[in-house]
């Protein structure tokens, strides 16, 4: 077996090349509670920041979604104090100033790009701090809808802004108000709650096995 | 290109030339009985071997996977003698247990059905989110186009589940499912739409309507953290990694609480209340048959050990979901789930020849079922035509680059961004090259018996989500997990703040824990097994053999 040396936390382990740090930390004996979620890169739960030797750099990634390197230097960052206002949406307006309003720290930010630099999902963060300094929700959420609050930006970020909190309010807003509403999901509330289809699923409940795959065979597929 | 193998080389060059001819002409679906030709040849369901009958508790007698029998038939992690439980540490109208998706909705519905904020409390293993919920990526089911209705999505929901389903379960579901997504709307979800407003759908497999709604290939990740953000502006409490591991129950047989266990400080907490939810999720990690698993760290089973010891019904648990398209390349992401929106958007399942050997779009197990069989050697009855990966993993290839070519240069990259994302970190350009899959263990089909309002049959005790059974019968349809967490989330938290009104609860016990210890006695149970397990074991061996606890 092909074997490196990592160290988790400063410590050395020689662990099978080709791991990710989340399976490299389980292989030298690590229990995971903090720090491990959902393992395919979705929930954000185990950012992870490391350096390699002979590199000044701080890199900033998912320990589920990266292999490790021989002489990696990692620590696990497993919770990100955050602060997310208090704010209901039905109280508030998509426009310009909203975002601003509640997060105020956004006007600190220095156009350092340490962000987007963190970023393990590749995002343009810095772009969506500036967009969301202009009042652009819409572009906000667009350039944020990948984002897996992993909380890495936040946890490097000069200007101290709770990323993660700032671009979900912006994605509700342009969700609930800049997004025309489908006219067609309404329309089938309303036909259900008059009572449209009762009639024809009071009888599909009754109906018996040899009914039913008869009706399931005559369906016609949508092209 | 250049990433795969040069052994592997060869049989992408012949998936390219079999392309031309494969875009012209669309392969026909199975008829049911073809269907059931393969699932009794291939699929791992029909494996005898893989269950047992269990020979304890309120479903003795029925088989389920040897991997949750062995957790059923298994004693209280925590001592009933051990710990008092008479003194609640927490006193609420209604716990919740599991902070996914049916958790979420049930508690923000509990509250909007008047059970103050304060009076709830949602417990939870790992963090608030972290949940199958959350990775699902192909989306969610409803019938809400003018030429589809509640009836026709009432048949594909029962002809996926071989007829096996509980009916009034499955109306509930498709009378609510509109309602739902426009409560998502209203919450603010971002679902993939025209300019007009009007929901973009495609098929998943075994539709006859184009009904799957979308946000991206994110679509539980967009869906869970808007549930999640609502839920904290309605100021419910959530007390995370501290997971159930026993209910509490009272003298007169209802259940009011449970005991959580602090996973990092290992200190109880008893949690009386009126009403409970569980909404714990399902059992990929238990990696049943050996297989690779889609599913999150604490996908093991717990909310079933629980109500099973409370004496509630389970059903359907011999049929396991297997996802047709895990990743089976490269090796860092086996087991991965490959969404079926990438075969709703017509790339197509190859052998090693590059021919198509099944349609696209079959339900789940007949789809699952048909890869096996391509890649089992002819000795097993299979035929051979698997594509052998450098570490021994099989898999037969999805065509990725299809997508493009159909639907327009950057649709994959926009409309499937999670896996491209994905992929491009190890080198690999679905939308240049092919990738491989083999099924992967993906959902638990059956659960705990429920009503139409995920009430368990035991007083106190409601289901949702994964964890409850009935609504998908044998086989679930892609997108009717989002669905169903969100109908039977919000029907059981409703449920549960009516029951909680009325309800007089009396001291918290251990008693029916105590009681099950002596029928798995009676049973002959070694006493050496312990459950729920909390979290599945990956550390490795030699770590392991030299573990001693000291301290």
């Amino acid at each position: 077996m092909n074997e490196i040396t990592v160290f988790i936390m400063g410590k050395g382990y020689r662990v099978p090349a080709g791991l990710t740090i989340m399976k490299a930390m389980e292989y030298a004996g690590y229990l995971l509670n903090r720090g491990c979620g959902c393992r395919g890169g979705y929930c954000g739960a185990c950012a992870t920041v490391y350096r390699l030797p002979g590199d000044y750099k701080l890199y900033a990634d998912l320990a589920c979604q990266t292999p490790v390197q021989d002489g990696m230097y990692i620590a696990q960052l497993p919770f990100t104090p955050a602060e997310r206002p208090a704010y209901a949406l039905e109280n508030l307006t998509p426009d310009g100033k909203t975002l601003l309003a509640l997060f105020p720290e956004l006007a600190r930010c220095v156009a350092c790009n340490t962000c987007t630099k963190a970023c393990p999902q590749k995002l343009e963060v810095m772009d969506a701090v500036q967009s969301s300094l202009r009042g652009d929700i819409r572009q906000v959420a667009e350039f944020t809808f990948d984002c897996v609050s992993c909380g890495l930006c936040t946890m490097r970020c000069p200007a101290e802004i709770s990323h993660h909190h700032v671009w979900q309010l912006a994605r509700r807003l342009n969700g609930a108000y800049l997004t025309p509403r489908a006219e067609h999901v309404k329309t089938r509330v309303e036909e259900i709650a008059a009572g449209k289809f009762k009639g024809e699923l009071d009888k599909l409940v009754t109906m018996t096995k040899d009914e039913l795959v008869a009706a399931y065979k005559a369906r016609q597929i949508e092209a | 290109m250049g990433t795969y193998p040069r052994e592997i080389q060869e049989s992408i060059e012949r998936v390219g030339a079999t392309r031309p001819a494969r875009l012209a002409n669309k392969p026909a679906r199975l008829t049911l009985q073809e269907q059931e030709t393969l699932l009794k040849g291939f699929h791992p369901d029909y494996r005898a071997e893989g269950k047992r009958k269990l020979k304890v508790g309120a479903s003795w007698g029925e088989p389920v996977p040897h991997e949750l029998a062995d957790l059923l038939e298994a004693y209280p992690l925590l001592d009933p003698g051990s710990v008092d439980v008479s003194k609640p540490d927490h006193d609420v109208d209604l716990l919740v247990i599991g902070g996914g998706g049916a958790g979420t909705v049930a508690a923000i519905w509990a509250h909007r059905s008047g059970v103050p904020a304060e009076r709830i409390l949602i417990a939870t293993k790992l963090r608030h989110g972290d949940s199958n919920s959350i990775m699902a990526q192909g989306g969610i089911q409803a019938a809400d186009k003018p030429h589809d209705s509640p009836a026709i999505h009432y048949l594909d929901v029962l002809g996926g589940g071989h007829f096996t389903n509980d009916p009034k379960l499955v109306r509930a579901m498709v009378e609510d499912a509109p309602e739902l997504i426009r409560w998502h709307e209203d919450l603010g979800v971002m679902y993939d739409k025209a300019p007009d407003g009007t929901m973009s759908t495609i098929h998943g497999g075994g539709t006859s309507r184009k009904r799957m709604h979308s946000a991206k290939d994110y679509t539980g990740l967009e869906i869970m953290r808007v549930l999640r953000d609502e839920a904290r502006t309605q100021g419910i409490a959530t007390i995370e990694f501290s997971p159930a591991v026993e209910l509490l129950t009272d003298g007169q047989g209802q259940v009011v609480g449970a005991v959580l266990w602090n996973l990092e400080t290992s200190e109880y907490a008893v949690v009386r209340a009126k009403a409970t939810v569980l909404a714990t999720g399902g059992w990929g990690r238990l990696h049943i048959q050996g297989f690779p698993t889609t599913n999150h760290y604490g996908a093991t089973a717990d909310g079933l050990v629980l109500a099973y010891r409370a004496g509630a019904k389970l059903r359907d648990l011999d049929a396991v979901q297997y996802h047709p398209t895990g990743a089976a390349y490269p090796d860092q992401l086996v087991g991965l789930l490959i969404t079926e929106k990438v075969r709703g958007m017509d790339a197509q399942p190859l052998n090693r020849l590059g021919e198509v050997f099944v349609h696209p779009l079959e339900p789940r197990d007949v789809e699952s079922a048909a890869f096996i069989r391509e890649c089992a050697l002819p000795e097993k009855g299979g035929r051979g035509l698997g594509v052998v990966t450098p570490t021994g993993m099989v898999g037969v290839w999805l065509d990725t680059p299809m997508v493009d070519m159909i639907h327009g240069p950057g649709t994959f990259e926009r409309a499937l961004s999670s896996i491209y994302r994905m992929y491009v970190r190890f080198d690999i350009n679905p939308t240049k090259e092919p990738i491989l899959v083999y099924p992967t263990l993906h959902y638990q089909n059956g659960g705990v018996v429920i009503d139409e309002h995920g009430w368990t049959g035991i007083p106190g005790l409601y289901a949702a989500g994964e964890v409850e059974g009935g609504v998908h019968g044998k086989n679930r349809l892609m997108g009717n997990s989002l669905l169903d967490y969100n109908v039977f989330g919000r029907r059981a938290g409703i449920a549960a703040a009516a029951w909680a009104k009325k309800a007089s609860p009396g001291t918290p016990s251990l008693t029916h824990a105590r009681r099950y210890t002596e029928q798995l006695k009676s049973a002959g149970v070694a006493p050496e097994r312990k459950a729920p397990i909390l979290l599945p074991e990956y550390r490795g061996e030699k770590a392991l053999s030299r573990m001693v606890d000291l301290l």
